[in-house]
């Protein structure tokens, strides 16, 4: 984009012209005082130039085609990762427009049966599997480092291959369906529906293979994030100071870590049950329909909440930034999110009160479900209470997060009244349902996200989005999505059952259909607006500066978009709100070699300084391995032999990556006077040596 | 049309449950509405002046009595939901306990079993000659309890009456009851409720409400083997229907017919519907779907009939006389 830079270019130059001016000042100033103190500045000014080169060549991607490839930095990937992501988002979204285009009407012939079901299965699938966990590791990825004051995130070559595995997967499901053997059997995949009597051909085996290749992307971004929240943080960020964005994403990566390995054997299941004819869920045989609900619904509960826990951690984000105070009850908000985590085990039941358990036992689960609404509110009320003690600024990442609670308070109350085992008999698999969980999940997730989008833009491009559109583009989702899900409560109530590709006219349907239809055109309408305001900014929009919110996160101290390495010196922290309270010299760390990729590891408490590791090289290897198991996943679709046989190319490439690197020769360190600068304070490591 | 709507209910259990909702809609509308006063209160409270320069100085330290008030109205609040979850939770239960608590001895067994994509319904008799067979149409009596034994032969299904009662899965290898009592006649729809394949949109049936003595006329015709044909074509027809392979999946009991893969058709006439409450039972509709029926339910598991044109009228003729 030569638009692009020749801004960075003016940007540039006019910085330079800046700092000139400000020499001379100083100079002129000096002049008078002390010459001699005045180049110690300069000196400064040219050891920190160094030092940022030297870095940038550290940290940085490789260059040409290769290092793009090879790269392994934590905002590289996470941006590929929303990238993916949401291009999924895009595809899931097409699918729902035509859904809402064949149900506008009665009868509508314009979808078949069997397209119209790989198309609700598909949109289902991608939305959960394909846009929702995993947009919300790919912020995490890209965000938490930085709110945390690391350079990069814990096992970084992890974190290249767990994006490469989760695109992979991706594809491969979605060229699938294209090639018309996508799955048919909804994206819960009951037996025996999905089971190798009912379930033809190929299409199931490529959804559950799916689900293999996002567990072990998503379990692996979880290990980085537990790691790096843990190990990672700024010195002095002790557990109490931790952004609550961050506590959320913790709570998401645990609740990943116990929810995914279930769906992740569940799905093993089904392939084996389909491919080599053992009887897992087979009824005639001694196994049971019903335990495949139990083992889907344990994993695929949680997977709500690890979807939803990390949009609330956006919305107290954006709240404390625009209410323009702390957020209020932090440590109450903290303990609701891991409450929530808790809670969200074991609530599995209430997806089968119509499955014929025992009464007295779903009771229990109506409790549980109907508990969570105690840390929700919690977090309502806390919410409303920061923007009641603070002074709201209506910027459009603040509009998505107030358009979030109505929407997400009224989904809230919908799941209250379902979580009553006699309401949800009735409502159960009808459009009631529908409504109510893209409450939960439009409202609870993907307002919040596209406020989170709005907000961190700046941080991730350097440059501001348009206001003007930000407004048009929440009122308008706002708007269309009310119009498209309002009334879905009532045809559920009115009788409408879910999954059914068409209805008969003298139901009396038709029209609230028609209305879903239109607010759905609005919908889309605005998810267009949000990306023209994307492209266009890219190009021309103004220049953000580092904190263009004024926000009190660590991710703010940094350029935008941030260098290669995140921070020149490594913040520390002495409050909860870093940016606003921190005094003028506040330490920084330093004694971190620039040579090689050198990270401080703090202690899991209270963040005290531990000991200095190195971070491995950007590397191909992550990539390489990621294609050696997506070749063995794959071909474990058609033959159980490609397991044995595709285990060996997965063990070279493992091998590479794990190779031990060559000891380099530690460069000579700079003269430690050259590091001393006036007015600040050191956090000074202590040479280690273990 | 028959009503197909959890909002008007029919029966003891769908209206409780409707009332159950009703309660919580209420108390959970004026909780939104509350908590949507507050918000607006805090946004209007204290708008900045825009783009001031000064304004945007965080408030860091927020003033402790402010604080400490908002902590006791947080509190309350959150006090508050526990109460009004704990009522839910109350009442739940009850309506739960209430809907399960039909238990009578003098009740009506039909079993339901469910097949991609139609409903076999039979009539539990002690005597096996009283065993009543039928397809997609439930007739039962007003005012008397009716305990349905549900099961499968192939996937899930859902058996729901919205304005009788909530659903009640079909499993296959379980056997599962529901209890339904309808105090007001009429004829309800229901439909699948659970995704079972291709055509789980065109899987309903229609359970009649009627009074004892016209539900126990409706009960001896359906126990009668089928009518004998009465006009030539009708003969004819049924020649058609026994030499074509409409007999490897149907019956009509009285005849050769005996095969159960697809709806018993002894008395397919008198019933309302065709095909599981997709048509009206008229004889357009009937030629159509024995035609090509993959025309107007892709993917079931009929074939297309090929037949000369005097033939189908002969066999819609005797279609139509099995009433």
């Amino acid at each position: 984009m030569p638009g692009r830079k020749e801004d960075d270019r003016a940007e540039r130059a006019a910085s330079l012209e800046a700092a000139r001016t400000d020499i001379e000042a100083l100079r002129a100033y000096a002049a008078g005082v002390d010459a001699a103190r005045t180049d110690d500045l300069l000196a400064d000014d040219i050891a920190d130039e160094h030092e940022r080169r030297a870095l940038a060549k550290t940290w940085g991607d490789g260059p040409g085609f290769w290092g793009w490839l090879a790269s392994t930095n934590h905002k590289t990937v996470g941006r590929r990762f929303i990238y993916t992501a949401f291009g999924f988002f895009i595809l899931a979204g097409i699918l729902a427009v035509l859904m809402r285009v064949q149900l506008a009407r009665p009868e509508s012939r314009f979808l078949n049966p069997d397209l119209y079901n790989q198309i609700f299965t598909m949109h289902g699938t991608t939305m959960m599997f394909l846009f929702a966990v995993p947009v919300m590791e790919a912020v995490a990825v890209y965000v938490l480092p930085l709110m945390l004051g690391a350079r990069n995130i814990a096992f970084p070559r992890l974190n290249a291959f767990s994006y490469w595995v989760y695109l992979f997967g991706g594809v491969m499901l979605w060229v699938a369906f294209v090639l018309n053997v996508g799955p048919d059997a909804g994206w819960f995949s009951y037996v025996p529906l999905s089971g190798p009597e009912y379930g033809a051909g190929k299409r199931v085996d490529f959804w559950a293979q799916m689900i293999t290749f996002t567990e072990v992307s998503a379990l692996c971004v979880a290990t980085e994030i537990i790691t790096t929240f843990f190990k990672m943080r700024a010195p002095g960020m002790s557990l109490n100071r931790v952004p609550v964005y961050c506590w959320s994403v913790l709570v998401m990566a645990f609740m990943v870590f116990f929810a995914m390995p279930t769906i992740a054997w569940a799905s093993a299941c089904l392939m084996m049950d389909r491919l080599i004819g053992t009887h897992f869920f087979n009824p005639a045989e001694g196994g049971d329909p019903i335990l495949w609900q139990h083992l889907f619904w344990f994993f695929g509960h949680p997977e709500v909440y690890i979807i939803f826990i990390p949009g609330t951690g956006f919305v107290s984000t954006i709240l404390s930034t625009f209410s323009r105070r702390p957020i209020f009850g932090y440590t109450a908000l903290v303990l609701a999110l891991v409450s929530t985590g808790f809670i969200g085990f074991g609530l599995w039941v209430h997806h089968m009160f119509a499955t014929g358990l025992p009464r007295m036992g779903e009771s229990f689960f109506t409790g549980a479900t109907i508990m969570i609404a105690i840390p929700a509110g919690v977090q309502i009320f806390c919410w409303i209470a920061t923007l009641w003690g603070g002074r709201p600024v209506f910027k459009s990442p603040m509009m998505f997060v107030l358009g979030f609670f109505f929407i997400f308070v009224i989904g809230g109350m919908t799941g209250v009244m379902q979580g009553a085992v006699p309401v949800d008999l009735q409502v159960h698999d009808t459009y009631f349902v529908v409504a109510h969980f893209h409450y939960v999940l439009i409202g609870g997730a993907v307002f919040p996200l596209f406020g989170a989008f709005h907000y961190w833009f700046p941080k991730v491009t350097g440059r501001l989005l348009s206001e003007k559109l930000g407004h048009a583009t929440f009122w308008v989702m706002f708007v269309g999505f009310n119009l498209t899900f309002f009334p879905m409560h009532i045809l559920g109530l009115r009788g409408m059952p879910r999954r059914v590709y068409t209805y008969q006219p003298n139901l009396g349907w038709g029209d609230l259909n028609m209305l879903a239809s239109a607010g759905g055109v609005l919908l889309t309408l605005g998810v267009l607006l949000f990306i023209v305001n994307a492209l266009r900014s890219l190009r021309a929009g103004a220049l953000a500066g580092d904190n263009p919110w004024g926000a009190a996160t660590l991710e703010w101290a940094t350029s935008s978009p941030p260098p290669a390495y995140n921070f020149l010196r490594p913040p520390t922290v002495d409050s909860r709100d870093t940016l606003w309270t921190q005094p003028a010299d506040q330490p920084v760390v330093i004694g971190l070699r620039s040579d090689v990729r050198e990270v401080l590891v703090t202690r899991a408490l209270d963040a005290e300084p531990d000991l200095k590791t190195e971070f491995p090289d950007s590397s191909i290897w992550p990539l390489l391995a990621a294609l050696a198991t997506t070749a063995m996943f794959i071909g474990t679709i058609f033959t159980p032999w490609a397991l044995p046989v595709g285990m060996l190319p997965v063990f070279v490439t493992l091998t590479g990556w794990f190779w031990p690197k060559k000891k380099r020769l530690a460069e000579e360190r700079p003269p430690e006077e050259v590091k001393e600068k006036h007015g600040e304070r050191w956090l000074k490591l202590q040479e280690q040596e273990s | 049309m028959p009503s197909q709507s959890a909002l008007s209910p029919a029966g003891p259990q769908a209206g409780r449950i409707i009332s159950l909702w009703w309660m919580m809609f209420y108390v959970t509308g004026a909780v939104f509405l509350i908590v949507m006063a507050f918000l607006m209160a805090a946004l209007v409270r204290r708008r900045r002046p825009y783009g001031g320069a000064a304004a945007d100085v965080p408030d860091v330290r927020p003033e402790p009595s402010g604080e400490r008030r908002m902590s006791h109205v947080v509190l309350t609040g959150v006090a508050l939901t526990v109460v009004i979850l704990f009522v839910f939770l109350v009442r739940s239960y009850v309506t739960g306990r209430a809907l399960d608590s039909l238990h009578e001895q003098d009740h009506l067994t039909v079993k339901v079993v469910g097949h991609q994509w139609w409903w076999e319904v039979s009539y539990d008799n002690a005597t096996a000659a009283y065993t009543v067979t039928t397809a997609n149409e439930i007739h039962i009596p007003v005012g008397r309890p009716v305990l349905f034994k549900l099961s499968s032969t192939d996937v899930i299904h859902s058996f729901w009456v919205p304005n009788l009662h909530g659903k009640t899965d079909l499993v296959p290898g379980h056997e599962n009851v529901t209890w339904l009592k309808a105090d007001r006649e009429g004829v309800y729809r229901g439909q699948c409720a659970e995704f079972c394949g291709h055509q789980h949109a065109h899987m309903a049936f229609t359970v009649v409400v009627e009074p004892y003595e016209k539900f126990k006329a409706w009960y001896d015709a359906q126990l009668a083997a089928a009518q004998e044909p009465s006009t030539e074509s009708q003969k004819q027809g049924r020649q058609v229907f026994l030499s074509s392979p409409c007999v490897m999946c149907h019956t009509v009991r009285g005849t050769d017919a005996g095969s159960r893969v697809g709806p018993d058709l002894t008395h397919v006439a008198s019933r309302g519907t065709l095909a599981a409450g997709t048509l009206e039972n008229t004889r357009g509709h009937l030629a159509g779907w024995v035609v090509d029926s993959q025309q107007i339910k892709p993917g079931n598991r009929m074939p297309p009939n090929n037949l000369e044109p005097a033939d189908l009228q002969a066999l819609l003729d005797y279609l139509q006389s099995l009433k």
